[in-house]
């Protein structure tokens, strides 16, 4: 009835905004306006597509025989199509996985131990080497189908995003305000219902900034996981990676070009139709009140926001999650005091006794049973050629990021002092940051072999191309957010140019740069294995380095290799990660922060 | 269900907290309570006090570690129906609309949309929020944020409502509109609360909206005073007789606890030991308001809630101020109010040097942390210590938390009297000046 009545007008009547974009009232609801004449056919068109492209991943398929990739670039919207939807399946179940992942680790205190110090190891396991450890299980489980191959790529994307997701969630979750907590306690919110009412929103703004992180770094393993080698076989899914791969082995330096062109598009869509309206849309979880620079609604939130198709939708996923909550209502009858499980305290003691017994044992039977492999397939003195490897790729890391810094941080200062030609070119940089940097391998790969340069040496660029851009990035950004005070005082004082730098712009820009030379860092240990060997028809160019024992390993199917090969990457980025990067970032924590 | 007029009964509540490494650490010591019904309660006391932590476990969000709470009769073993909270920060869900925030309590319950949806806006009606139901939480200044979440509270139709400081984040003019609205609401029984709990640092607010003050001491929280408020509504904040109760409270409140007669003897002979939690103090505001006292036209003499007026205090900041100028030995406090003492009258009146040695003296006579961080320097080889040590040993006496805040007070006030220095990069206490 009093719907009725207060629904005459435009803007009321926005409520009800657990999830979604506001609802305009009813009665101009149904009449369509001309947003949906863009709107119809891009969902019915998309729907199609998405039908056909997944219909594609269960063909029949058996090892030895070739699909067909054609470097006729009219077959790359098809690629392309094909690509997008691996990423969007994988980014899909990231989503799914650190929801779980995530809530279980944050509620159960006994779990958390586990779970956190795991997903700390997961995330500086190479991503290219889960693909080729889980490559075979994966053909296994779909025999004589695609869908195994399939499932192989789209699980080395997935692990290129799920951590850093599943990480940014974790503290988010263990970050929720206690007085908002409080609230849905006192007016008895069910763990179900204060799970979607008050974590996931809290969690979404930086959930959805990571997305977009996790997804730039995908791109990359995409290209790297179309194109799979087992067992000698090499088998290409159709995709714009499988494309590229194909035009390498044909020095189509051409067909490069198209794949770069395709890709750029390709991004540009995802940016302009996912992220863009989603980091806008997420402005309303930020707990803080408006800041300046609020984020214009992109024209695609504009879209979503006015095509009445999209209401009509909404109001299916409205549905759907009040039926979801009614059952979990059902499922679950309300529990008194709605905390973790309580045992008496000393029940609590014994069975933290009995869980961390649990855990120690678990850890030494897998030192023992990595120990026993190692030694009866590889033997020491291959571990100890390894472990040399690692210094190589270790030297190059190191190498690449200081001269990185030196080349950005000037340059990142120099835009970021610039504040209106800062916001132009931040976007750029993101891009580049997405933009997978394998692609312009081949390039230089021909820059070696005409100008016949050091192999050692000149690989190793590759390994940062893609991932420099975080620290120019950061760089501005930090610079972005030094106060202008600071500044004036500086000039006030007539300081020199030296100290200007030392005492004012360095310190000031500090924790910035840390974290955008870990994620640099970070990158570059995992594109070691695609630019430690790199190809151009024939020419192979392989660089001594872990990166490249992995990559040799994978294409014999050597599993023994592979994991010895992976372990020691995995210990190297550990190691640094903890004596170097963690220590710089609690430096810059704890002093160099402006606030 | 047995019915003695008591809607809220805390027996014998004491709290603990406790972690992995420290021993338990007591925070609420055998409180004894009751909530009446058609009475409004408050509980006055400093910060620290456990007077939120007392709120918090009357509202089932905390469970006691010893004794029992009953909210009508039946123990309370989590939030229960019935019970609402306004909170100090509001806690509002800021990706809800007003409306959105107000409905989220019978979303919950499983209330139909139609009738949550009236009873929502009658309750955004009531509060005076018609005309922002489609407003974001941080659209809305500050006063307005908490009428939501009083609306929030009412719309449960709660038996008890729970009042955690809620008008103490608001501007004075806010805060006072509010709360008259509040009390209206109230008195005129539009709304089919039975009683209220108002916890508070605010004596004034206390005094005009009670009817009985219940005044919480420290370390550990205890019911140190309970005074009946029976004058006639509505209270004028400036009548004598207001006042005088106003006098009494700051009295009580203003008192160091040990020195008061009649305080049990927890501590024997010395009051304040190596673990006691110094009050918080800047310098800067410890010399001016000793300043204050000792000029015209107090010349040495000055009544608290005068005090609070002229140099702009809050209640709150104003107890942690006294309670350091009281360690110290610089003022004395009874009945309401404060003179200086003659070490705090030569203070005001010498210069920066004089102060510096006058303060170095009086925090190696009267604080014993002070004494013990000096006396271990001066034993050292090296003469310096690292600040763990000293935390460790406060952490014998307080939570971790607590423990960093003393040794921060610590530092500030040794610093100033230039009874040791500090290394914050290493974490170093030592003799030395930095060369």
């Amino acid at each position: 009835m009093w719907r009725a009545a207060r629904s005459g007008g435009g803007a009321e009547g926005t409520m009800q905004q657990r999830w979604g974009l506001p609802i305009v009232a009813w009665p101009s609801r149904l009449r369509p306006n001309y947003w949906d004449g863009v709107a119809l056919p891009l969902v019915l068109g998309s729907v199609v597509l998405l039908a056909w492209a997944s219909r594609q991943m269960g063909a029949p398929y058996r090892l030895g025989e070739t699909l067909a990739i054609s470097l006729d670039p009219r077959y790359l919207p098809e690629y392309g199509l094909r690509t997008v939807l691996r990423m969007a399946l994988a980014l899909a179940a990231s989503l799914a996985f650190s929801l779980a992942y995530a809530a279980f680790a944050a509620k159960s205190r006994r779990a958390e131990k586990l779970l956190i110090p795991v997903l700390d190891i997961l995330q500086s396991v190479p991503i290219l080497g889960f693909l080729s450890i889980t490559v075979t299980g994966f053909i296994a489980l779909f025999p004589g189908s695609l869908m195994g191959y399939e499932c192989a790529a789209i699980f080395a994307i997935f692990t290129s995003q799920a951590w850093n997701m599943t990480f940014s969630l974790y503290q988010s979750f263990i970050g929720v305000p206690q007085d908002l907590r409080e609230a849905a306690r006192m007016y008895h919110l069910s763990p179900w219902q204060s799970f979607w009412q008050l974590e996931v929103p809290f969690a979404t703004p930086q959930l959805i900034w990571n997305m977009m992180m996790s997804v730039s770094g995908g791109w990359f393993f995409v290209v790297a996981s179309e194109a799979i080698s087992v067992n000698g076989q090499d088998v290409k899914l159709p995709g714009i990676g499988s494309y590229i791969a194909l035009a390498i082995e044909q020095r189509d330096l051409a067909a490069v070009g198209y794949a770069i062109l395709a890709m750029l598009v390709l991004i540009l869509i995802y940016d302009q139709l996912l992220f863009r309206p989603l980091l806008a849309w997420a402005q309303r979880f930020k707990v803080e009140a408006i800041t300046q620079d609020e984020i214009e609604p992109p024209w695609f939130l504009i879209m979503l926001q006015r095509a009445r198709l999209f209401d009509l939708m909404r109001s299916v996923v409205d549905a759907a999650a009040v039926l979801l909550s009614w059952l979990a209502r059902r499922a679950a009858p309300r529990r008194a005091g709605v905390q973790r499980l309580r045992f008496g305290a000393a029940g609590a003691r014994w069975a933290d006794l009995v869980w961390n017994g649990v855990l120690i044992a678990g850890v030494a039977y897998a030192i023992i049973d990595i120990a026993r492999f190692v030694e009866s397939e590889v033997g020491l003195h291959e571990v100890l050629h390894v472990l040399l490897l690692g210094l190589c790729t270790l030297a190059r890391v190191v190498v690449l990021i200081v001269l990185a810094a030196l080349i950005w941080v000037p340059i990142g200062v120099w835009i970021g002092l610039r504040p209106r030609l800062a916001r132009r070119v931040q976007p750029i940089v993101q891009f580049l940051a997405a933009f997978p940097a394998n692609l312009f391998f081949p390039v230089a790969v021909v820059a070696i072999l005409r100008f016949h340069l050091d192999v050692e040496i000149w690989v190793s660029p590759l390994m940062i191309l893609g991932t420099q851009w975080y620290i120019l990035f950061n760089v501005i950004a930090g610079t972005l957010a030094l106060p202008t005070d600071y500044q004036f005082v500086a000039s006030n004082l007539g300081v020199s140019r030296l100290l200007w730098w030392r005492r004012l712009i360095l310190p000031a820009i500090f924790p910035a740069f840390v974290t955008g030379a870990v994620t640099a860092s970070g990158g570059s240990w995992n594109a070691s294995i695609v630019a430690e060997v790199v190809r151009w028809g024939n020419d192979t160019l392989v660089a001594t380095g872990i990166g490249a024992y992995i990559a040799e390993a994978t294409e014999k199917g050597d599993f023994p290799r592979i994991a010895l090969g992976i372990c020691v990457l995995c210990l190297y980025v550990l190691l640094f990660n903890r004596l170097l990067w963690r220590r710089l970032y609690l430096l810059a924590e704890e002093r160099l922060r402006l606030d | 269900m047995p019915d003695d007029g008591r809607l809220i009964c805390a027996e014998k509540v004491c709290k603990t907290y406790q972690t992995a490494e420290t021993p338990g650490r007591l925070v609420l010591d055998h409180v004894d309570f009751s909530l009446h019904e058609g009475e409004i309660v408050a509980i006055l006391g400093k910060s620290g006090s456990g007077k939120s932590t007392f709120l918090r476990v009357l509202a089932g969000l905390t469970p006691p570690t010893e004794g029992r709470v009953a909210y009508r009769g039946h123990t309370v073993e989590g939030p229960a129906h019935g019970i609402a909270m306004v909170f100090q920060t509001f806690a509002l869900f800021p990706w809800l609309t007003v409306l959105g925030n107000v409905e989220l309590g019978l979303e919950a319950q499983g209330v139909p949309r139609a009738e949550r949806r009236q009873r929502a806006l009658k309750a955004i009606d009531l509060i005076g929020l018609d005309g922002f139901e489609s407003a974001y939480p941080k659209e809305l200044s500050g006063g307005m944020r908490q009428r939501v979440g009083f609306a929030r509270a009412l719309v449960v139709n709660p038996d008890v409502l729970l009042l955690d400081e809620p008008f103490s984040a608001l501007d004075v003019l806010t805060a006072e509109t509010l709360r008259g609205d509040m009390l209206d609401l109230w008195l005129e029984r539009r709304v089919p609360t039975k009683g209220i709990i108002l916890v508070s640092h605010n004596i004034e607010e206390a005094v005009e909206v009670a009817d009985r003050i219940i005044i919480f001491g420290s370390d550990p929280g205890h019911i140190r005073a309970e005074i009946p408020v029976s004058l006639p509504r509505p209270r004028d904040v400036t009548s004598p007789r207001v006042q005088q109760i106003v006098d009494e409270v700051y009295a009580i409140l203003t008192t160091v606890p040990g020195r008061e007669p009649g305080r049990r003897g927890l501590r024997g002979v010395e009051t304040v030991g190596v673990g006691y939690r110094l009050p918080a103090a800047s310098i800067q505001q410890l010399v001016g308001l000793l300043d204050a006292i000792s000029a015209p036209p107090y010349s040495g003499r000055a009544d608290l809630p005068h005090l609070v007026e002229s140099e702009h205090i809050e209640d709150e900041a104003l107890f942690v101020l006294v309670e350091a100028l009281q360690l110290l030995g610089f003022a004395q406090v009874a009945g309401g109010d404060i003179w200086a003492t003659p070490v705090g009258r030569a203070f005001a009146e010498a210069d920066l040097q004089t102060r510096k040695q006058i303060f170095a003296d009086q925090l190696r006579r009267s604080i014993p942390l002070a004494a013990h961080i000096r006396k271990v320097l001066d034993e050292r080889p090296g003469h310096s210590a690292p600040e763990a040590r000293f935390l460790a040993e406060l952490e014998d006496h307080l939570s971790e938390e607590e423990a960093h805040e003393v040794l921060e007070t610590m530092i500030n006030w040794g610093r100033y009297a230039e009874l040791f220095a500090y290394d914050y990069d290493r974490g170093v206490l030592s003799l030395e000046n930095p060369t």
